[in-house]
């Protein structure tokens, strides 16, 4: 395995394009660095000047409205310059590559990049040409690439696992769900495993496991109910619904039968289980409504440490 | 013109030959071995000291990009890159813009190839109308033409009816039939082993089944109708065991395995490296072992470059949306040699998987260093190393996986039709 | 006085209380920065009489020299538990060098909102001020070489105590 591309001479983060293969430290530094920003919406200003004066550039070849707002806010929380770029439709179809529009950017003074694309591995691209240009002093946070990795939101579901449960050691998580399609899924596995949780299960139909994904340390379920016991912490995953029906899937409704969570499921997990998602929820396809807003669910405080979580990991790269 | 290669090792597995001796060459052919013809004075003399003399390289598969594609390379750039990688005979695959699909386009390619005088150029037609699968191709046009064999270059024949149709056509006239195992369906979308790696980085993958199951479908045809066919670029150790077992079954088969499937696998890709973005893709370790084995035993008979050449703003885009393939026409004799070295494979064998056996492929004659053929000869300083980088290759495409890897194997001089078409210093 | 030329703390302490006792405000909240001057807030609102809010800041986020240096690993949970628009303030550091920490503190106290009054306490005064800030309260003043960064420590009892070290990075 080549060195990580997100870490610098003396280890320091300089993107974050992967939780694979950080060091535990690094993610227990972020989480750390997140938790007094938590309280800083609470102020009569909600902002530090911490990045005052840096450009932070939302360059969003996938549109996603919610991801790019959680980045917008922690990013002005933080005083930045947040200039907002929707790629998908405008430079690529004049014939612009991404790596164009980088240097395009670039010229105009970018601090940072934050990323999100449907291509595996395109954040990486984008690190490496800032090295080959000279420009290493530019930061990528990868906010979504294909299938690959959505760091951030693992990192802020490591934080409401740890706010809630404290000790990863002693945990056992169930990810559940669309897990061939899922960079969340991956993102948190590896979250997970560095932070050595006990058991990390991932629950889903056949069609939906990518092959050899025990090698990433997780333990295959596709019986939901056997999966969830003694859980303590069922992380559900998004379905998108271009895949409800078709080759992969039947229908939306035999899925919620066998992978959706409900109540009677949830029973199977431990008394104290919390429930996460990433959101946005498909209601009665991957989880029912009484679940969703039940007193397990802790899917809204997900998203306020999410805003924290991005502002930590923002401030610790633009230092580095 | 007469020139003499002195004290060099001939290796000529053909030939039965494998000694030190001074060769011999007059008005484009070879005229002795070891014993000078009468009046023997040579115009020229090629000083082969501690050099292999061989036959020319025989590569089943250089991409040249014309017609179509002269932005990423042009025959000029290729064949200039083929004679330096030692290679004096090529087959071209018919994937050009528009597809080798008509006699007028492979007259050209034939006659722009000629008026180099450099490597010779093999084209191989397209199978069916625009490579699209439905209608057949004017076979026997074609073949007067120029074309050796008829393929579907990476573009698998989705209709078996077809298939087997155009087999049986392309069998009635003795016309060769090339085909590359691929299941369409199968590797939809895919660009990556189906397995750890892929899984790791989010990859969209293709199963070995796509290959396995493609060469079932191809060998239950050639069970059927009889006509041989040679399998194009292996990628699985699944595969190895089917074709293995086809083999000793008696089927008329061959086939060949590109030479970065034998020194790369999957894990190579690292962090999403566009240059390991090839087609069959990069599989597991396990899966490179079982198709070095299968060179080295013969069950694999041909190691091909699998040259394409791709410009940079095909591989400078994320790892899936890259253009697969790599420039290879350069490297095809130091990784066919680093193949050996490293299994211990002895060198007149290794030699045959790229000389011998792909012309026997192609049906050019016996591709052999005795007197009376035609002097098409590569020789090689099998010790001198060289760097790969954008610099030393001359192919238009400078893309490849090996970019910075030392290798060992340099050739020194390549003769086509007795005249030395490349030439390089002894030291670099 | 120590080896280095350092008063001791607790005398310092002292000292300070005394200049504040006849001139503080009665109702003035008294704001430690972290990590020191938490501490010395602590002793204050025990010993001098009147209603202290008492309040915390990690003026972190607000420092100048974030760029170079990057964010400090534990940054401290800052606390201003009354309102702070209309308030007295008694900022409340342990050593006042150049005055940046304190510059940091004063913009992070108006993000909080607008006080009427922001008065500065400091335990020892090294002089060396790199901006226009001037301490209302001053327990000691000292002279210490540039390459040396005053240090003050408490120990599990409580009792404070200063010392030096070599300057490591940035003021």
């Amino acid at each position: 395995m080549s060195r990580n591309p997100q870490l610098g001479r003396n280890g320091e983060l300089v993107h974050l394009l992967t939780l694979e293969g950080l060091p535990a430290e690094v993610i227990a530094h972020i989480l750390d660095t997140a938790e007094p920003f938590v309280s800083i919406a609470e102020r009569e200003v909600k902002k530090v000047p911490l990045l005052r004066g840096k450009a932070v550039f939302n360059l969003f070849f996938e549109s996603s409205t919610r991801t790019r707002t959680t980045f917008e806010i922690a990013a002005k929380r933080l005083s930045a310059d947040v200039i907002n770029l929707n790629i998908g439709a405008s430079s690529t179809s004049k014939g612009e590559t991404l790596l164009d529009t980088v240097d395009n950017l670039c010229a105009m003074n970018a601090d940072m990049f934050v990323v999100r694309h449907s291509q595996s591995g395109a954040p990486h691209l984008i690190a490496s040409h800032l090295t080959t240009m000279g420009r290493s002093y530019v930061h990528v946070v990868n906010a979504g690439d294909g299938r690959h990795a959505h760091p951030t939101q693992g990192l802020l579901d490591l934080y409401t696992i740890r706010h809630y449960k404290k000790d990863f050691r002693a945990l056992t998580v169930a990810i559940v769900g669309d897990v061939l399609h899922s960079r969340v899924a991956r993102s948190l596995i590896h979250g997970l495993t560095t932070m050595q949780t006990a058991q990390v299960r991932v629950i889903a139909p056949r069609t939906l496991v990518p092959a050899r994904i025990e090698a990433l340390g997780v333990k295959v379920y596709n019986d939901m109910r056997e999966g969830l016991r003694d859980c303590d912490v069922v992380v559900m995953l998004r379905l998108q619904s271009e895949r409800m029906k078709g080759a992969l899937l039947p229908s939306p409704g035999e899925y919620f039968k066998h992978y959706g969570l409900t109540d009677e499921k949830l029973a199977l997990a431990r008394p104290d289980a919390i429930v996460m998602h990433p959101g946005p929820m498909n209601r009665g396809v991957e989880i029912e409504t009484a679940v969703a807003d039940g007193a397990r669910s802790v899917i809204l405080p997900q998203v306020t440490f999410g805003i924290a979580v991005r502002m930590a990991v923002l401030s610790i790269v633009a230092a580095n | 013109m007469k020139i003499e290669i002195a004290q060099g090792r001939v290796v000529d597995s053909a030939a039965g030959i494998d000694r030190v001796a001074p060769l011999y060459i007059d008005a484009g052919r070879i005229v002795g071995i070891g014993d000078a013809p009468e009046n023997w004075r040579a115009d020229r003399i090629l000083d082969a000291r501690g050099c292999v003399v061989c036959p020319g390289l025989v590569d089943l598969s250089a991409r040249l990009r014309e017609p179509g594609l002269e932005h990423k390379a042009t025959l000029e750039s290729e064949l200039a890159a083929a004679v330096a990688g030692g290679v004096t005979s090529l087959a071209c695959p018919p994937d050009t813009d528009p597809p080798l699909d008509e006699p007028g386009l492979v007259e050209m390619l034939k006659h722009r190839a000629r008026t180099l005088n450099q490597a010779h150029v093999y084209p191989v037609g397209a199978l069916t109308a625009g490579l699209r699968g439905e209608a057949l191709t004017e076979m026997s046009e074609l073949a007067e033409a120029g074309c050796v064999a008829f393929s579907q270059a990476d573009i698998p024949l989705v209709d078996t009816q077809v298939l087997l149709r155009a087999m049986q056509y392309a069998g009635t006239f003795g016309h060769r039939v090339w085909l590359r195992p691929q299941d369409a369906h199968l590797a939809r979308g895919g660009v990556a082993h189906d397995g750890e790696v892929a899984t790791r980085l989010g990859l969209p993958s293709i199963p070995v089944s796509a290959e396995t199951i493609a060469l079932a479908t191809i060998l239950a045809l050639v069970r059927e109708s009889g006509v041989p066919v040679h399998l194009c670029r292996l990628s699985s150790a699944a595969g190895v065991a089917i074709v293995r077992a086809a083999k000793e079954e008696g089927l008329p088969i061959t086939c060949d395995v590109a030479v970065h499937h034998l020194h790369l696998a999957d894990t190579d890709i690292g962090w999403f490296d566009p240059l390991a973005n090839l087609t069959p893709p990069l599989r597991s370790t396990r899966d490179r072992a079982a198709l070095r084995a299968g060179a080295a035993d013969g069950t694999i008979d041909v190691i091909c470059s699998d040259h394409a050449p791709v410009d940079d703003d095909g591989k400078q885009v994320p790892f899936g949306e890259a253009e697969t393939g790599a420039t290879g026409l350069e490297l095809l004799l130091p990784l066919t040699l680093k193949w050996a070295a490293e299994d211990r494979v002895p060198l007149p064998e290794a030699l045959e998987r790229i000389t011998r056996a792909p012309a026997s492929v192609i049906g050019i004659g016996e591709a052999t260093l005795a007197a009376g053929n035609p002097a098409d000869i590569c020789v090689f300083d099998p010790q001198q190393a060289w760097t790969v980088g954008r610099q030393s290759l001359k192919s238009q495409g400078k893309n490849t996986p090996f970019l910075g890897l030392e290798v060992i194997g340099a050739v020194r001089w390549t003769l086509v039709g007795g005249e030395v078409v490349h030439e390089r210093n002894g030291k670099d | 006085m120590t080896s280095a030329g350092l008063p001791d703390a607790e005398a310092a302490l002292a000292a300070l209380i005394a200049r504040m006792l006849p001139a503080v405000a009665h109702d003035a909240a008294f704001v430690g920065i972290y990590s020191g001057g938490a501490w010395i807030a602590e002793r204050l609102a025990a010993r001098i009489p009147g209603k202290h809010p008492l309040g915390f800041i990690d003026v972190s986020y607000y420092r100048d020299d974030y760029a170079l240096s990057g964010l400090k690993p534990n940054v401290k949970r800052t606390a201003l538990p009354f309102d702070v628009g209309g308030s007295t303030i008694v900022l409340i550091d342990d050593v006042l060098y150049t005055g940046r920490s304190v510059r940091a503190a004063i913009n992070e106290l108006f993000d909080f909102g607008r006080p009427d009054r922001i008065e500065l306490a400091v335990l020892v005064d090294r002089g060396g001020r790199e901006l226009p800030i001037e301490p209302t309260y001053v327990g000691e003043r000292v002279a210490v070489a540039r390459d040396l960064s005053i240090v003050l420590s408490r120990d599990p009892g409580g009792t404070l105590s200063l010392g030096v070290e070599p300057t490591s990075g940035v003021a």
